[in-house]
């Protein structure tokens, strides 16, 4: 807007991001993504050069805003495959937020995120600081999922249309109204695809009391600390699987060598199976995890003991690295983590989206890991 | 008929002479500043230890590190004019954006980003900025750039705006050297970007190297023609290189793995080259590395070069063995090339994993007595550790679980055990110098690699058969012979999310070289 804004927040409470922060967050955003999620590097690109350019990436926590506030999600959309080629221009963020301040005839007060998990960890840092504006300290998920009706906001009830989604090429679609969540994720899609295959989607603005209630909170804080974590266990050799863990009230549930891995089709997804052989103290155990984008389930000696949405992360055993999906291969040495999700992602209205059954697994009950135990940050 | 086989590695020149499939004589010489008095004293070496005619030798391979350590020692670089064809896409990440700032500098920083491209599917992205280009040549003539890397969005689908572009600059810049990304890289703008325009800093010194190797094989009085190894385990024509030094990074590990597969007529194994400092672990699959399906760094420059997966860990011959409070810790830290002086078994000061290899007995240099003296429980410790070491790489190369043979090559592999886990370890004769020998056996191959858009009747069949015909014409033309070129790779890979008509396809044929018997 080009008018003088009014601030809804106090400039003295955002914090703002430096280089090592974004460094941490590509890898926290890579841990959180729990196999999946979209590889954050090029964001971080992205986000290196617009802070070069004097751009600030300013993070605010959620109660730090009048409840009145509008803030609006935004995260990218399209085929991962087509974005390593065709990069993005870098301001369809941007022009996402302009367009939905003319369409709804209002400013926009601060950014929020869909998914701090991968790559839309970074992609709403970067509209966030071309357009001026703090993001707030929470996501949609405090994690990686496949589709847009997964995210918290959409679940306890906000409705995502009008949404704007803009292209490279300065094309600028709404979406006006869908009728539900799943129609405007169908709907989205097929757009994309005469788009080029990759694009910008900003949804209907929220107030900033709904995210609050409702958000994942303090994810960027979160995963930069979780990224820093991994840093410094590197740095002086320590292990950094159990600095992740401390953090995030993790634990370490198996150390084992991938001995196997299946992947298929089902119902258009590339789903996977992943067997492993446990070492150190999971000798003579087997385990496995399954995968659709994300790792869902995991089973020891043929049981399940997690499933989504609590978190299964696995990490590279002398690293600390986060492993994606496609990263898999025979002879890996692992470490599975198990990390509870956010008690919104527990509920029975969260389970019909984002429990097992949601992804095919109706044969399996949720049954909540205990709940974290969380150090002071 | 002779072929010989040339290693130029950081430290040793290997030298070696084949005949009809057989290893007549092997030779190690230091490399030297100038690298090519090095290859002379390797060659005469090994011309002298097998005894045979110079003039009965139908090719020289030589495999070469020296590309590769330009870009990590940043030396010889030239200054190069880095010109994208996208825009809008991309205006946000320039060319060089994720390089470490001492490179980027030396290559110039001379980035332009132009309007052009296409999308996924065949469209043009923009049309061509042809006037644009146009003032890049004025540009370039003003700069006195020497030359220049041309990247195209998606012009694995369609090339015909990087061509447009090299005959626009060409035109305005006569003579001046232009490298396409399509010749050079895959799928994956940045990356493949990246290499094309490290190569096209690097055309000079190709140019002085190749005429250098030239120089030193006359100067030996051989006259036959003469290859340089590629990464993928194949050879280019020593005047191929001049256009494509890149395609030369990381050849040493390809060499080592395809030598071992010779050396024991091995397909299907995991090999474990170990030298002084360090340890190269990677799987053969038909006589070939396995290619890394992810980006690989180069002096901290991301590329998606087609190299082998070899992952290494310092673990060699000279490796410190140290006790501290947590155990025994067996490298990163080594006498490298210094062994010979500083080992206990050698008579010097310094524990290193040899000496642990011949207080256990399992190999026999230096003298034995000089380590009767260690702690038996410290001599176990640390073969338990090393051997674990090895284990654990052995395991992260295997493909699967099927019990394949390890084979050992490289002088440090004295380290290796009988068996690893529950897989036999092989060691062959002439282990030391497999370099050569792998450089010596290369063969010619030819690849495609893009994207096909399956519509008007094309079938996912039919174009892999124009692949394959694509590829093997390629490897024709590079020397092969027809009769011998087989598919090693065939893969199709349909792009997820979108409509079911764009795959993006990969074939590879190999074949032996034409012209000589060997």
């Amino acid at each position: 807007m080009p008018e003088a804004r009014k601030l809804k927040y106090d400039e003295a409470a955002v914090r703002t991001l430096t280089v090592e922060d974004l460094d941490a967050l590509e890898i926290g955003a890579g841990i959180l993504g729990t196999g999946g999620g979209g590889n954050p590097y090029q964001g971080k690109l992205l986000a290196l050069e617009a802070m070069k350019a004097g751009y600030e990436m300013k993070v605010l926590a959620t109660d730090q805003i009048e409840p009145d506030a509008l803030c609006m999600s935004i995260g990218g959309i399209g085929a991962p495959v087509v974005g390593v080629e065709r990069l993005r221009e870098g301001r369809e963020g941007l022009r996402c937020l302009r367009a939905m301040e003319d369409l709804i005839r209002a400013p926009i007060d601060a950014m929020v995120c869909e998914e701090i998990g991968g790559a839309n960890a970074i992609n709403p840092l970067v509209t966030a600081a071309l357009g001026g504006l703090p993001i707030l300290d929470c996501d949609g998920m405090g994690r990686a999922f496949p589709e847009m009706q997964m995210t918290t906001f959409s679940i306890y009830g906000h409705s995502s249309t009008p949404s704007v989604m803009c292209d490279l090429h300065g094309n600028v679609v709404i979406f006006s109204h869908a009728v539900s969540e799943v129609w405007h994720e169908r709907m989205a899609r097929a757009c994309v695809v005469a788009q080029g295959g990759g694009a910008m989607l900003a949804t209907a603005p929220m107030q900033a009391h709904f995210v609050h209630r409702y958000g994942i909170p303090k994810s960027y804080t979160k995963a930069i600390a979780i990224g820093e974590a991994v840093i410094k266990a590197r740095k002086v050799q320590e292990d950094p699987i159990a600095a992740v863990c401390a953090l995030e009230g993790g634990r370490r549930i198996f150390n084992g060598k991938i001995t196997d891995l299946k992947r298929h089709l089902r119902g258009g997804f590339a789903v996977g199976d992943l067997e492993l052989a446990g070492f150190d103290d999971c000798v003579g155990q087997t385990a496995g995890v399954a995968i659709q984008n994300e790792f869902l389930i995991f089973r020891r000696n043929g049981k399940v003991e997690v499933t989504v949405p609590d978190l299964i992360v696995l990490l590279d055993v002398d690293t600390g690295y986060p492993i994606t999906t496609e990263m898999l291969r025979y002879g890996q040495r692992v470490a599975v983590l198990a990390v509870p999700c956010h008690d919104l992602l527990r509920s029975a209205q969260a389970l019909e989206v984002v429990g097992p059954k949601a992804f095919g697994y109706p044969e399996i009950t949720f049954s909540p890991l205990p709940p974290a135990v969380r150090q002071a940050a | 008929m002779y072929r010989v086989g040339i290693d130029v590695g950081g430290t040793n020149t290997d030298a070696v002479v084949l005949h009809a499939k057989k290893v007549l004589a092997g030779v190690k010489a230091s490399t030297t500043e100038d690298v090519t008095s090095g290859v002379i004293e390797a060659l005469e070496a090994v011309i002298t230890a097998s005894g045979i005619d110079r003039q009965r030798i139908a090719a020289v391979m030589i495999g070469t590190t020296h590309f590769t350590n330009a870009v990590i020692e940043r030396r010889h670089m030239e200054e190069v004019a880095a010109i994208r064809l996208g825009l809008p896409s991309g205006a946000g990440l320039p060319p060089m954006v994720d390089w470490p700032d001492d490179v980027r500098e030396i290559v110039g920083n001379h980035g332009y980003q132009v309007r052009g491209g296409y999308e996924f599917d065949g469209r043009e992205l923009s049309p061509l900025d042809e006037d644009e280009i146009v003032r890049i040549a004025g540009d370039i003539r003003a700069k006195g750039l020497k030359a220049a890397a041309v990247t195209c969005v998606f012009s694995g689908i369609n090339d015909a705006m990087e061509v447009r572009t090299k005959d626009i600059l060409q035109q305005h810049c006569p003579g001046l050297p232009v490298v396409m990304s399509k010749d050079i890289g895959r799928h994956g703008l940045l990356a493949r970007e990246s290499a094309a325009i490290m190569n096209a800093s690097l055309l000079s010194l190709a140019d002085r190297t190749v005429a250098a190797f030239g120089k030193a094989l006359v100067a030996a009085g051989i006259t036959c023609p003469f290859y340089i190894t590629q990464n993928d385990g194949t050879l280019m024509a020593a005047d191929v290189v001049r256009a494509f030094p890149v395609l030369t990074f990381a050849s040493g590990p390809t060499n080592s793995m395809r030598g071992a597969a010779f050396l024991t007529g091995i397909k299907d194994a995991v090999v474990v080259d170990v030298g002084g400092t360090t340890s190269d672990v990677g799987s053969l699959s038909h006589g070939f590395p396995r290619q890394a399906s992810m980006t690989v760094d180069i002096g901290g420059v991301r590329t998606n070069f087609r190299m082998p997966d070899v992952f290494s860990i310092g673990l060699g011959g000279g490796s410190l063995v140290v006790q501290c409070d947590n155990g025994i810790v067996v490298g990163p830290k080594s006498v490298g090339y210094r062994l010979r002086q500083d080992a206990l078994c050698f008579g010097g000061k310094t524990l290193t994993a040899t000496d642990i290899a011949v207080a256990s007995g399992k190999a026999d240099v230096g003298e034995k007595a000089f380590v009767t003296s260690l702690a038996r429980p410290l001599v176990d410790a640390a073969a338990a550790k090393i051997n674990a070491m090895l284990e654990a790489c052995v395991e992260r190369s295997r493909i699967s679980s099927t019990p394949v043979p390890v084979i050992a090559v490289g002088g440090g592999s004295i380290l290796m055990p009988n068996r690893i886990g529950e897989l036999d370890v092989i060691r062959p004769e002439n282990f030391a110098v497999a370099n050569a020998v792998g450089a010596a056996i290369a063969q010619i191959s030819g690849e495609t690699d893009r994207v096909f858009s399956l519509i008007d009747g094309r079938t996912r069949e039919s174009a892999l058969a124009v692949a394959e015909a694509e590829a093997r014409e390629k490897a024709i033309a590079a020397g092969a012979l027809a009769e011998t070129l087989e598919v090693i790779e065939r893969e199709d890979t349909p792009l997820a999310y979108l409509p079911g008509n764009a795959t993006r396809i990969h074939v590879k044929v190999v074949g032996e070289m034409g012209g000589h018997d060997a």
